[in-house]
């Protein structure tokens, strides 16, 4: 069969199983008055429709900030305002000021998530299947199986097309950055990123590796010759693309500073509701929240944040190749999902974007990621009313990652990369005996998949106790978190460990 | 895909798992009144008495399929009982809490496992060539065909009713003939004979393939033949089957006095000629021309608009259809019709049997006639015809070619179906799916270099894209839509039938050329 039809055939299999995801309620759904991100989203519309620029990130008399006000970049914004022209040719009553909030139906919650997956189709999907057609190494078929296992990754179907959000959006963007840079098209690659960081401010989790990649390619070609050129280009084109997305704004810097200030909202806390990450885990023992102020809060984590991150930034600036710019998009991601200010738990699809680049180079490691980055938003998910999907999801990119891309099978310590560890623990102890560490990982995914089973069946079948009301999602983001903390041990020391010339950045070159 | 899975059993299982995920994130799609049908019955079933269960008639969905069929929902019910209650009264019409849907289409998930079983028979029977990739074997691409069958999916899974099971019954059927374990074969048949009476339709091709190939137990030379070779025994084991299998199912009501009750529920001759969006078929054609001609003479003043009968085709569907220029059909006179097509291939299989093979053309042909002129057709019968054509499609380029006119055709017309905004994109991205599989699997098969299909039928079928785009994007936009809503379903049927008709013609012409013959001659 030729190659065209087997990736059409992947992309129509993925694309039939997100819309029938589409069919399930949606956050918020029928929960007045405040609903959730399905009437944030209408509401943008809304509002980017019938306000003025000026007016969109202002709290005035027709703007009510305290209802779902605009706290997204410009370029959302202006996602907003054409989804609102689209849907005032259909039915003006849907982006109606005021009269509209909280309006659902079914033909509108179908118009809401034809714009997901059309969104999905025109960015996500093309930068799926461009990175694996030319950036994955191996067969053809090898090729065509990774587009099919990133495709199905069940977070992101279940949050854009259960929850109701368009990360596909903002992380397809960021995707066309890193097929951009892997290709040598740094231009085209910084382009894409700027655009992705004005669609979702979000994406500054991926700034650093993409800034240290650029830095260190431009040193790499020689500060005062080609390299200060590159340098000049990318720098021009971040800065006219922002320009650019921010046109509207700039003529007051009155108006900048708001902006800024609705997208980095420092009021609202360290972190909110369960999300796995450092800090909601640590509240467990220490109440964090209560004992500092905010300022320390925010200087703390961003301290903590900047240690974890500077490690993999540095060595991605001294080794700028493909592999390592991978790396450290995980790395930097997930440190930042980990430690950085006021996280939400949707933002683990961070991290999991560049980790499903990693599906076909580490696949066990990679699934094992993906299957707890997904279970980590269980209670969300779970208020939303999908736990149908997310069960048949998981389960289904569970057994068909594993399957297609043998993942149990490929799993000796050389194919995990675990040699290091043989290192460090011949190093500490060297009496120890050599340990076969690529099949005890193997158990512990096994054990990590069962307990994560039975946590999901114990959410939904048990009562918690009744001094205990949260014990559930508690233990969903503690054992999240520690499997997060576990990962960013794991893919720093890969990144760090890695020696000055391995076969995969050979052979990517 | 990088381990190498030659066998059965690491792919399939692949391919079933994955159709079960599918479907399950299918629950929450729209269903029919077929749902509400069944619920009915499940009811009916499992509150009344069984005297009671074919004259029972509080909702106009009455218990309407052989009595097998009544068991199996009553066999339902009591698993149904732990998952709402309230679904078992007859009195809750059109009830559908969530527990009740969760438990319907988790049923017809669960009655699949038998499909799934018989796909599975279905595959071994397949010749395996020594192609590295399973994508290019035929017993991956047979599954394929018949496991993601789009027509199954649409019609068990979002339309809602037990097709995959029935068929499952029928495929295992086919497999077992085909692995020379008649008896078994045969005795599946009887059962699923009183599971659905649509099947009564393929009943001749049954009759004379058993009589023929397994009660005569050796021909003559000249392969005509030999009437001394009829064996007794194998003749009474059949009977005995069947008369048996048949006796089971409708014994009890005969002993209650009520078989004309059950025959009346079973056979409702009241219904018109066409249901109530006509199935692509040679009545739709015949309709077409009617209003055509009708048409042509008012213009031409030959007829006088006043004597013409008022048809009804002004007012929303068509449900009773007046002839006004040809003459009106009678159900004898589809009877007639059926039986007429199908002789010559009852024939065929009589004086030249060809093995296996003849035989499943034989049911194709079988089904394919009494869906081009049967009384009171439904679209989803042409399922009848898809999925054993499927086993000859993957071994033949010539039956491959009729396949793919067939399937693509007759899973269009099915379309109509899911006429809700929301499913239109499912079954448009799942049509295409299926689609584009038949196209570039038994391309792979079969036909390395150069298409399948000439260069007529490839413009037909590349029809149908427009044929869509019009009917349901542009033609809703339009005003004729408030006048005229009728007219996409006619359309559609129109377009449809000249493909269901044309690869009617095709199956006929191969089998009468002899192909069931020659392949024989290779295979053994």
């Amino acid at each position: 069969m030729e190659n065209w039809s087997l990736v059409s055939l992947s992309v129509l299999l993925v694309l039939a199983a997100k819309w029938a995801v589409s069919f399930n309620s949606y956050s918020g759904a029928g929960k007045p008055p405040m609903f959730g991100d399905y009437e944030a989203q209408r509401h943008w519309q809304e509002v980017t429709y019938n306000l003025p620029v000026h007016e969109w990130y202002l709290n005035t008399t027709e703007n009510d900030l305290n209802y779902w006000g605009l706290d997204y970049p410009p370029l959302t914004a202006y996602h907003s305002l054409l989804c609102a022209h689209v849907a005032k040719l259909i039915n003006p009553e849907w982006v109606e000021l005021h009269t509209s909030r909280g309006y659902e139906s079914p033909a509108h919650k179908l118009f809401m998530r034809a714009t997901v997956l059309v969104a999905d189709i025109l960015i996500y999907i093309p930068a799926v299947v461009v990175y694996c057609l030319y950036l994955v190494e191996g067969s053809t078929k090898k090729k065509v199986t990774t587009i099919f296992c990133i495709l199905l990754y069940p977070g992101l179907t279940l949050i854009d097309y259960g929850h109701f959000q368009y990360n596909g959006v903002s992380l397809g963007l960021a995707l066309w950055g890193v097929v951009g840079l892997g290709l040598g098209w740094d231009m085209l690659g910084s382009l894409a990123f700027t655009l992705a960081l004005n669609y979702k401010q979000m994406e500054l989790y991926h700034s650093l590796p993409f800034f240290c990649y650029l830095l260190g390619k431009c040193v790499k070609q020689g500060l005062s010759g080609r390299g200060l050129l590159l340098l000049v280009k990318v720098a021009v084109t971040v800065l006219v693309t922002f320009a650019l997305c921010w046109l509207p704004f700039l003529s007051d810097s009155h108006q900048v500073l708001q902006v800024v200030h609705r997208l980095f909202p420092v009021a609202r806390g360290l972190f909110e509701d369960k999300v796995a990450n450092a800090w909601c885990s640590l509240n467990i023992l220490i109440k964090i929240k209560t004992l500092m102020s905010t300022e320390t809060q925010l200087s703390l984590s961003f301290v903590l944040t900047l240690l974890a991150v500077l490690p993999s930034s540095i060595k991605l600036f001294m080794k700028p190749t493909l592999w390592q710019f991978k790396l450290a998009l995980v790395n930097s991601s997930l440190a930042f999902f980990l430690f950085s200010y006021q996280v939400h738990e949707k933002s683990i699809l961070l991290p999991a974007l560049p980790v499903c680049l990693l599906l076909s180079d580490l696949p066990l490691m990679a699934i094992w990621f993906l299957q707890v980055s997904t279970f980590s938003m269980l209670p969300l998910l779970l208020k939303d009313g999908l736990l149908l999907p997310y069960v048949v999801t998981s389960l289904a990119f569970l057994y068909f990652s594993l399957f297609l891309l043998s993942g149990l099978q490929r799993a000796t310590d050389e194919q995990l990369r675990l040699q290091p560890y043989h290192a460090l623990f011949s190093s500490i102890l060297p009496c120890l005996p050599r340990f076969n560490l690529g099949r005890i990982t193997k158990w512990k995914f096994v054990v990590s998949v069962v307990l994560m089973a039975c946590l999901s069946l114990g959410i939904v079948v048990l009562e918690p106790p009744a001094q205990l009301p949260d014990l559930f999602p508690v233990l969903v983001s503690l054992i999240s978190c520690s499997h997060f903390l576990g990962f960013l041990l794991y893919f720093n020391l890969l990144q760090l460990s890695e020696a000055p010339a391995r076969r995969s950045s050979k052979k990517s070159n | 895909m990088a381990a190498p899975m030659s066998e059965l059993s690491g792919w399939f299982p692949a391919l079933a798992i994955g159709v079960t995920f599918l479907k399950c994130l299918l629950i929450n799609t729209y269903h029919s009144t077929d749902f509400e049908v069944h619920r009915n019955w499940l009811a009916i079933t499992h509150s009344l008495p069984v005297s009671q269960w074919y004259f029972e008639d509080t909702s106009e969905w009455t218990l309407d399929y052989p009595p097998f069929f009544a068991w199996f929902e009553y066999c339902l019910s009591h698993v149904a009982k732990y998952f709402d209650k309230e679904m078992l009264v007859v009195q809750n019409l059109s009830y559908a809490s969530p527990a009740t849907i969760l438990f319907q289409r988790l049923s017809v998930m669960f009655v699949d496992l038998v499909f799934f079983y018989a796909a599975r028979e279905c595959c071994k029977t397949v010749g395996d060539n020594k192609a590295k990739e399973i994508i290019g074997k035929p017993s991956f691409a047979l599954a394929a065909l018949l496991v993601w069958n789009f027509g199954l999916l649409i019609v068990d899974h979002i339309h809602f009713q037990y097709n995959g099971f029935l068929f499952g019954i029928l495929l295992l059927s086919i497999a077992r003939h085909c692995q020379s374990r008649h008896l078994e074969g045969a005795l599946l048949f009887a059962i699923l004979l009183n599971l659905k009476h649509i099947f009564l339709y393929i009943a001749p091709a049954y009759g004379i393939f058993l009589l023929r190939s397994f009660c005569f137990t050796s021909n003559n030379s000249d392969g005509s033949i030999k009437w001394r070779s009829l064996s007794v025994v194998r003749l009474a084991a059949l009977g005995t089957i069947v008369l048996s299998v048949f006796a089971l199912s409708f014994g009890p009501f005969i002993a209650m006095g009520q078989l004309p009750q059950v025959v009346s529920r079973l056979f409702p001759f009241k219904r018109g000629l066409c249901h109530a969006y006509w199935a692509p078929n040679l009545w739709a054609l015949y309709n077409v021309a009617d209003k055509a001609l009708s048409i042509l003479g008012v213009k031409l003043k030959v007829l006088d608009v006043d004597t013409l009968p008022k048809a009804s085709m002004t007012g929303g569907l068509v449900q009773e259809f007046q002839h006004s220029v040809l003459p009106s059909v009678t159900p004898l006179a589809t009877l007639i019709c059926t039986v007429v097509s199908i002789t010559p291939a009852l024939l065929h299989l009589w004086f030249r049997p060809s093995g296996a093979r003849g035989f499943v053309r034989c049911i194709v042909i079988c089904a394919m006639g009494s869906f081009m002129f049967g009384w009171h057709v439904h679209e989803k019968a042409i399922l009848m015809a898809i999925l054993p054509l499927s086993l000859l499609a993957v071994e033949s380029k010539e039956d491959a070619r009729t396949f793919l006119l067939l399937t693509t055709t007759g899973h269009y017309s099915l379309l109509p179906l899911l006429f809700t905004a929301a499913e239109l994109p499912i079954k448009v991205l799942l049509m295409v799916l299926y689609t584009l599989f038949t196209f570039t699997s038994l391309k792979t098969l079969l036909s390395k270099e150069g298409s399948l299909l000439s260069t007529v039928e490839g413009l037909y079928l590349a029809g149908l894209v427009p044929l869509e785009v019009l009917c349901e994007w542009v033609y809703p936009l339009t005003t004729w839509q408030g006048s005229m809503p009728f007219i996409p379903l006619l359309v559609t049927s129109t377009y449809c039938a000249l493909g269901v008709t044309y690869s009617f013609i095709r199956l006929y012409l191969s089998l009468l050329r002899g192909q069931g013959v020659k392949h024989k001659d290779k295979s053994q």
